[in-house]
């Protein structure tokens, strides 16, 4: 058994390979992006339009009610999850940093793909928070998921 | 957890009460006149009408939300989440200086409500009412074991706060918020249009009474008072009318579900909090309706129909009194006191507890306004009477206010006593000319 393993274990590192280049153009990429000046211009627009009631100007949010954007392990976090609360909505008695929240976040699946990363790249790069960008691919990719 | 008091302190404690009450009080309770406590230098920070003065009683007491005050001065506050296991805090001044000295807590739940009527203080988790028995002195008896009440009420973390108050005949009110802004089949989601009937109201978004002397009720026990309230946190019973009044909080963002029908502008100037003076089965008309306080009009919402224009609700209750849009009126307080001048008297104070979405403007709010009221109307225009709780700047975001008016109570005496769940300050509002 242990001969049939290793017979074959060339076959699976190969077709490890192979899933891995055709999945290659919509992998994220991996180093942090320093933000352009354009999207984190393109990323305020937006967030004054859709995201500035509740989570307000300075992303401080209202105590009790929206959770902030500063510094949380939400924004700077893993991305996956924090382009899947703009997709899916987020409505759970969560803890952020110390507090909770009450409102309901709806979801922002109407945007498209690029909306929603110039806003993420904005956030994960105002109100003191730095973080690297989120690409239109990643959003694309979160949103494949979920069907 | 109980209060710790050894015997010892209890019998100081006693001792101390005694003295105050015959000193601070001195020709008792409710007696007109100037208050003997000092206020502080600065009031406080708080800007006030000419003759009044204002103290902080307390500070950083946690996120301190309604407040009930004892017949000898003592005070019990709700916190919005327990504190090293105290969800209630009861404060004492042993030495009659105005100032709390003497602290403990009970209660390991978070909330809001806190009420003292007759023998027992009432106090709510975001489901439950419980009480608690008092002594002579108003003193919880058994900290550890409260009665429950009422148990199961909604809690789907939007408006999730239960906030309280008691009539003379035996019933006990209690705010069930909706757990929507304006019932959209996708709540604060742009374009979804409301639900029809909406459901929501069947279990919540309007006021329950109960009977306050029988334990274990659930809904089925009690009546659905009053209905079409999208969220109430100020309440007080009207014992001039013997009736019960309520202050909404009205709905949020015209403008960000409604794009097309509402500016920036209209949505931060729509639409009013408004004041009701209710009776059993009143209809205030969320979230059909909207109330325009330029046009003193019932306006369709936008959800059902409504363009801005349209006018609906014929049924609906009219507000008492309309207040600009967005500024979170937490307490509601009718004042019977006789320390303040006359024209205090039964007049309403209401705390705001300040806006959040009138994004990109200021935000408005963050005072005591007092309404003047005759035979049970309100008798001239409403006005500021306590201000400077969110510090000198402009507040842009609710962030940035250093306090936020919350609950309202009267003292013995007559002092207004006002809540911050900001940082926890208490403050004593005094009047002081003779």
């Amino acid at each position: 058994m242990g001969k049939w393993i290793l017979a074959v274990m060339p076959l699976l590192i190969a077709g490890l390979c192979v899933t891995a280049q055709v999945k290659k153009p919509a992998k994220p990429t991996a180093k942090p992006v320093a933000a352009s000046s354009a999207t984190i211009a393109r990323g305020k627009a937006l967030y004054r339009q859709y995201c500035i009631s509740c989570h307000q100007e300075n992303g401080s949010g209202v105590p009790r009610m929206n959770p902030p954007l500063i510094k949380t392990e939400y924004v700077l976090g893993d991305k996956t999850r924090l382009i899947g609360i703009l997709l899916n909505g987020f409505n759970e008695d969560v803890e952020i940093n110390g507090d909770y929240y009450s409102n309901p976040m709806p979801s922002q699946a109407a945007l498209k793909d690029q909306e929603i990363a110039d806003i993420l790249s904005y956030v994960r790069n105002s109100f003191g928070n730095k973080a690297s960008t989120v690409s239109a691919a990643e959003v694309t990719t979160v949103r494949e998921a979920k069907k | 957890m109980p209060m710790q008091t050894t015997s010892k302190v209890l019998l100081m404690s006693v001792i101390a009460m005694t003295t105050i009450t015959s000193s601070v009080f001195a020709g008792g309770p409710d007696k007109p006149g100037a208050s003997v406590v000092k206020p502080d230098a600065d009031n406080a920070g708080l800007k006030l009408p000419a003759g009044f003065g204002a103290l902080k009683v307390a500070e950083g007491l946690g996120r301190t939300r309604h407040i009930a005050v004892t017949n000898n001065g003592s005070i019990y506050v709700k916190l919005d989440r327990a504190k090293n296991n105290n969800g209630i805090l009861f404060l004492q001044d042993t030495n009659g200086d105005g100032k709390v000295d003497k602290q403990s807590g009970f209660g390991n739940y978070g909330g809001t409500g806190i009420y003292v009527k007759g023998d027992y203080l009432y106090a709510t988790s975001n489901e439950n009412i419980y009480r608690y028995k008092l002594d002579a002195q108003q003193q919880v008896t058994d900290p550890a074991n409260p009665e429950t009440v009422v148990s199961g009420l909604l809690d789907r973390r939007q408006h999730e706060s239960k906030s309280i108050v008691l009539d003379d005949a035996g019933n006990i009110y209690v705010n069930v918020g909706a757990y929507s802004n304006s019932c959209q089949t996708q709540d604060r989601t742009q374009g979804s249009l409301g639900m029809q009937p909406c459901p929501v109201l069947d279990s919540a978004g309007g006021i329950w009474q109960f009977k306050a002397d029988k334990l274990n009720q659930a809904y089925g026990d009690g009546v659905r008072y009053a209905t079409g309230l999208r969220n109430v946190v100020g309440l007080d019973w009207n014992k001039s009318q013997n009736q019960l009044f309520v202050m909404q909080h009205g709905r949020d963002q015209l403008h960000d579900l409604f794009p097309s029908l509402y500016t920036e502008k209209q949505s931060a100037d729509l639409p009013a909090e408004c004041m009701y003076a209710l009776k059993q089965g009143s209809d205030c008309g969320w979230p059909y309706i909207y109330y325009d306080p330029f046009t003193n009009r019932k306006m369709l919402a936008p959800e059902y129909g409504g363009d801005g224009k349209k006018t609906g609700g014929e049924t609906a209750e009219n507000p008492v009194v309309a207040f600009p849009a967005h500024m979170a009126p937490n307490g509601l307080l009718f004042y019977t006191g006789t320390q303040f001048p006359e024209k205090y008297r039964n007049g309403a104070f209401i705390a705001f507890h300040g806006s959040w979405n009138r994004s990109p403007e200021n935000q408005a709010g963050y005072y005591v306004v007092f309404v003047p009221f005759k035979d049970g109307k309100p008798s001239g225009k409403w006005e500021v009477f306590a201000d400077g709780f969110a510090g000198p700047g402009p507040v842009k975001s609710p962030g940035d206010a250093q306090h936020r008016p919350c609950g309202l109570a009267q003292g013995p005496d007559g002092s207004l006593y006002v809540t911050d769940d900001a940082k926890g300050t208490v403050y004593r509002i005094v009047y002081k000319a003779k």
